[in-house]
């Protein structure tokens, strides 16, 4: 019934081009599409009901629907990061990702649910319930950006913005079976993303192939003078340096991450997924590049966690004090500012969040800084110290993204275990602000797995590269979701 | 009874003058109207990032140089988190790790006599909204916020109200003289934050310190010091009160102090690197050029009025009272009035006369040039200083140079040294004096014009021509 939703931007552009299609026409079967994958999997924090048309011009991004992130602010469209606290806020100004996509009339055409403020790896804490992941309704999406994995996975459009703090798209484009990319920190201005994390927050976007990734980023991307911690990238263009030729490349494994004998009580999952890793890396060393499986410290990959909740939790506790419902958000009620402040807060933060911000004090707190914020900091510098040097050896890390597929909404393992560091490596993506971008690698269980390359800064190019030559290599490329239950 | 003393330290803010203000390009202006000067990040709207204001920066640098301050290598911002409706952010962008400007001191003039101030440090940072309390509603004014102010903290270093107010009296007349800040205590641009408590001779402690926070004029910030004093002495020798480390507030009602909160309530401010800004390095060669742009400060000038002009302690206390006017005297001595003379025209008749007309020196149209044609034709005894006072009033109403009038007085009438002149005149044109005989009648502008060039066009002209006419025709 759908004519056009396994199509890439390069071909969609081409039959908009040609007038074999309209905008309206892709418009409505977009919108057709959200309806139907709303219902299934309530991937949608707000549905737009006439998403503005756009004229076609030469940019390849005119004219097609895609789907922002309820953390992005758009301009008259509501945006609520999936909180209470800002259920009825619609911005008066654009995010600067966005103005730069609506110079290259793009359409936004949803906006997607996700983990409340993108805090949360489940995609169940959002304000409109929780999000299902469309291959499987009773596996999550991982998050935060739940809503936009599992709509670029469903074929909504070819493309929709994330944002990534630990890991938040680059795992859930693993658990949907999508392409996920964060480039280096700095290069997407942040100006418009509601902050959660400000030293680890990423925009990125999903896609369904490595090349659209890239295409969408250099139109998002540049030197905004709003944003102190953008760089200026106009001589980079990723999707012209994309050629395929990833002949005497270097990559690296991290032995510690991906052997299966690190994990006795290994799950039948994990261990397909570990042996399907390797068996993609062993069809891609045919290509006369080199995979080294390289050590890490265990104890060093044994903080990351730890290290991202302090910074984290630190940095959003802070960051989410103007949610206070004076100036913007629900009014509380009280007696007193204070009470009015408290109601707000109150009522509007799921348990999930006011946990964190209860940590986030507490490790700033004058007499626990040093213990904790400060020593996590240290502790990421290290880390970060430690992944310059490999990348001095090698053009890329290559790990496999999680523990498995896409989580059961009942499993309880999802934290603890000796499977943490599978779980939490993509962090380190975020402690060095580098380009990361997880692709498709195969199948468990017939549910999508993914792996991860990861440079250094500023090498965005190189990483796509690579992860096109790999994506090449797998029939993983433009996938859309085939439903297991 | 035991001999104590007070001891004050003090937390300054002034408001800079820039354009924009100092995270935001909302623009810094003061205005009547409430929240028209506002940017979406001076209001934390979601999404919202700080860009620092480069010029406050400068400014900031130098401030910090001007107060012999150490200034790091690198810029960078912290969080200071609070909650508080007139702080949209719900956390300030200060300085906290590395101030603009720590380990500094400034020299200042109490009482005609000079004085040395310890200054901890002195941080760039953002103001708060403003806040009123109406019957039983608050407005929020968010023009005020982000506005870039500079904080000053001294060591406890005075120990007297006199002191502490003069200090703040220089700091004040510096921000105005750099052109900083207008440091204008009447629109709330400086504000203070005053710690207090008593030592013994020894120099030790004996109460817990008090500190008041944002005392909003001079007058206000004297009271609190000496309410401060009397409180914490009478605690003391009286148990009158049990003193414990506390933060009060100012009643201007009253003129007292009132207790907010106790040691044991203090806020932890949980402060942190701000992560949106990356640290930037402060080139030397920007200093440089920072500190060459620092005009001649007040208490400098003064000193150099004192010993070197020898004027006296009140003329040059006057002469300093802001930046233009002293611009102007020292303008006079450049162009060689004599130093006395410019002083007393400046104190006491131009002063006058701008009071009276309640306009700024700079719009004054007696110029130092100007004021110069008048005082050289005293010197000359060309007129009197009675004339001259004369002249001075004439040349304000009228608008035109002091010159103008002083032709008028001091025409040359006296015939006996114009005939003479003139017959001198002649006798070197004695062709030109034959062809006006022959009809050239022309010429006898000529002749007219040799007298003028020899008395500097002083010579009367009526006189002039009569006596031309007598000898030419002779």
């Amino acid at each position: 019934m759908m004519k056009y939703n396994y199509l890439t931007i390069e071909q969609l552009h081409q039959k908009l081009i040609n007038k074999e299609i309209s905008v309206e026409e892709l418009v409505n079967e977009s919108k057709q599409l959200a309806k139907d994958l709303q219902e299934k999997c309530n991937v949608f924090d707000y549905m737009i009901e006439n998403p503005e048309i756009k004229e076609v011009n030469d940019n390849l991004l005119s004219g097609i629907p895609y789907g922002v992130k309820a953390n992005y602010s758009t301009k008259g469209i509501l945006s609520t990061a999936s909180s209470n606290t800002l259920k009825d806020y619609v911005p008066f100004f654009d995010a600067t990702s966005i103005v730069n996509l609506n110079k290259a009339n793009a359409i936004i055409a949803q906006k997607t649910a996700m983990d409340e403020f993108g805090m949360g790896g489940t995609g169940t804490t959002a304000r409109t319930g929780i999000i299902k992941n469309p291959w499987d309704h009773t596996r999550m999406c991982a998050g935060s950006s739940a809503g936009s994995a599992a709509s670029v996975a469903y074929g909504v459009y070819p493309y929709a913005l994330g944002s990534d703090s630990g890991d938040s798209i680059r795992k859930p484009a693993a658990y949907c079976g999508v392409v996920g990319y964060k480039p280096t920190y700095g290069m997407i201005s942040r100006y418009g993303l509601f902050a959660y994390a400000s030293s680890l927050d990423h925009c990125g976007v999903f896609t369904r192939s490595v090349k659209d990734a890239a295409i969408v980023v250099d139109n998002m991307k540049g030197l905004d003078p709003k944003d102190m911690t953008t760089w200026d990238s106009s001589n980079i263009n990723l999707y012209e340096s994309i050629n395929g030729d990833i002949k005497n490349k270097k990559l690296c494994y991290i032995k510690e991450i991906c052997d299966i004998n690190n994990y006795p009580n290994a799950t039948d999952e994990l261990k397909k997924h570990l042996e399907n890793f390797h068996n993609v890396i062993d069809k891609v060393r045919k290509d006369n590049i080199i995979i080294d499986e390289i050590s890490v410290d265990e104890k060093l990959l044994a903080t990351v966690a730890s290290v991202y909740n302090i910074i984290a939790f630190a940095e959003a506790t802070s960051n989410m004090s103007n949610l206070t419902g004076i100036i913007f958000g629900p009014a509380g009620s009280g007696a007193s500012v204070t009470e009015q402040m408290k109601d707000h807060r109150t009522k509007g933060f799921s348990p999930l969040i006011k946990r964190r911000f209860v940590i986030g004090s507490y490790v700033l707190q004058r007499e626990n800084q040093d213990r904790y914020f400060k020593n996590a900091q240290r502790v990421r510098r290290l880390i970060v110290e430690k992944w310059k040097n490999i990348f001095k050896d090698y053009d890329a890390i290559i790990l496999p993204v999680s523990s498995g597929p896409a989580k059961k909404f009942d499993d309880k393992s999802i934290i603890d275990g000796p499977t943490k560091i599978l779980e939490e490596h993509l962090q380190i993506g975020n402690f060095g602000g580098f380009p990361s971008i997880t692709i498709p690698c195969g199948f468990v269980n017939d549910l999508p797995v993914g792996l991860n390359i990861t440079g250094n800064i500023f090498d965005d190019a190189n990483v796509l590269n690579i992860a096109y030559a790999i994506e090449s290599k797998m029939e993983y490329k433009n996938q859309i979701v085939k439903e297991v239950k | 009874m035991e001999n104590l003393h007070v001891v004050i330290g003090l937390e300054m803010h002034c408001e800079l003058k820039s354009n924009s203000k100092v995270f935001s390009d909302g623009r810094n202006a003061y205005s009547d109207t409430a929240n028209i000067n506002v940017s979406p990040v001076d209001m934390a709207f979601p999404g919202i990032l700080p860009v620092v204001n480069k010029y406050c920066v400068e400014e900031a640098i130098k401030m910090a140089s001007i107060l012999h301050c150490q200034i790091p290598d690198v810029m960078i911002f912290d969080r200071k988190n609070y909650y508080y409706p007139d702080l949209p952010k719900g956390y300030q962008i200060t300085q906290c790790s590395k101030p603009v400007g720590i380990n500094g001191y400034l020299e200042y003039d109490s009482g005609n006599k000079i004085k040395r101030a310890i200054i901890h440090d002195i941080h760039l940072e953002e103001d708060s909204a403003s806040l009123d309390h109406l019957n039983n509603t608050s407005i929020i004014d968010y023009n005020r916020a982000g506005v870039p102010l500079l904080e000053v903290v001294t060591e406890p270093c005075f120990n007297c109200a006199k002191d502490a107010v003069s200090f703040l009296e220089n700091m004040i007349k510096i921000y105005q003289y750099t052109n900083i800040s207008d440091a204008d205590t009447k629109r709330g641009q400086v504000r203070c934050d005053v710690n207090v408590s008593l030592a013994n001779e020894k120099g030790e402690y004996v109460t817990p310190r008090s500190e008041t926070k944002n005392v909003n004029s001079l007058g206000n910030i004297f009271a609190t010091i000496n309410y401060e004093e009397k409180r914490q002495r009478e605690a003391y020798f009286n148990h009158s009160e049990e003193l414990v480390q506390e933060t009060r507030r100012f009643d201007e009602d009253t003129q007292t102090t009132i207790r907010m909160r106790t040691k044991v309530d203090a806020i932890d401010y949980k402060y942190f690197i701000e992560p949106n800004i990356p640290p930037f390095k402060i080139e030397k060669e920007m200093v440089d050029k920072i500190v060459n742009d620092i005009p001649e400060l007040p208490l400098s000038r003064k000193q150099r009025y004192l010993n070197e002009y020898k004027l006296t302690e009140e003329d040059a206390n006057t002469l300093i009272k802001n930046k233009d006017l002293s611009d102007y005297y020292d303008e006079c001595i450049k162009i060689g009035i004599d130093k006395q003379i410019a002083s007393n025209w400046v104190t006491v008749n131009i002063l006058g006369e701008l009071n009276k007309s309640n306009i700024s020196i700079k719009d004054f149209y007696i110029t130092p040039n100007y004021l110069k044609q008048i005082t050289d034709n005293i010197l000359n005894n060309n007129i009197s200083s009675k004339q001259a006072k004369e002249i001075f009033a004439k040349s304000i109403l009228e608008n035109k140079e002091p010159n103008t009038y002083i032709k008028d007085n001091t025409q040359l009438s006296d015939e006996s040294y114009l005939r003479d002149l003139i017959v001198s005149i002649i006798n070197n044109n004695l062709a030109q004096k034959e062809a006006y005989l022959n009809g050239k009648t022309n010429l006898f502008d000529y002749f007219v014009g040799q007298v003028m060039k020899e008395t500097k066009g002083k010579a009367n002209p009526v006189i002039t021509k009569k006596l031309l006419r007598d000898l030419l025709n002779k």
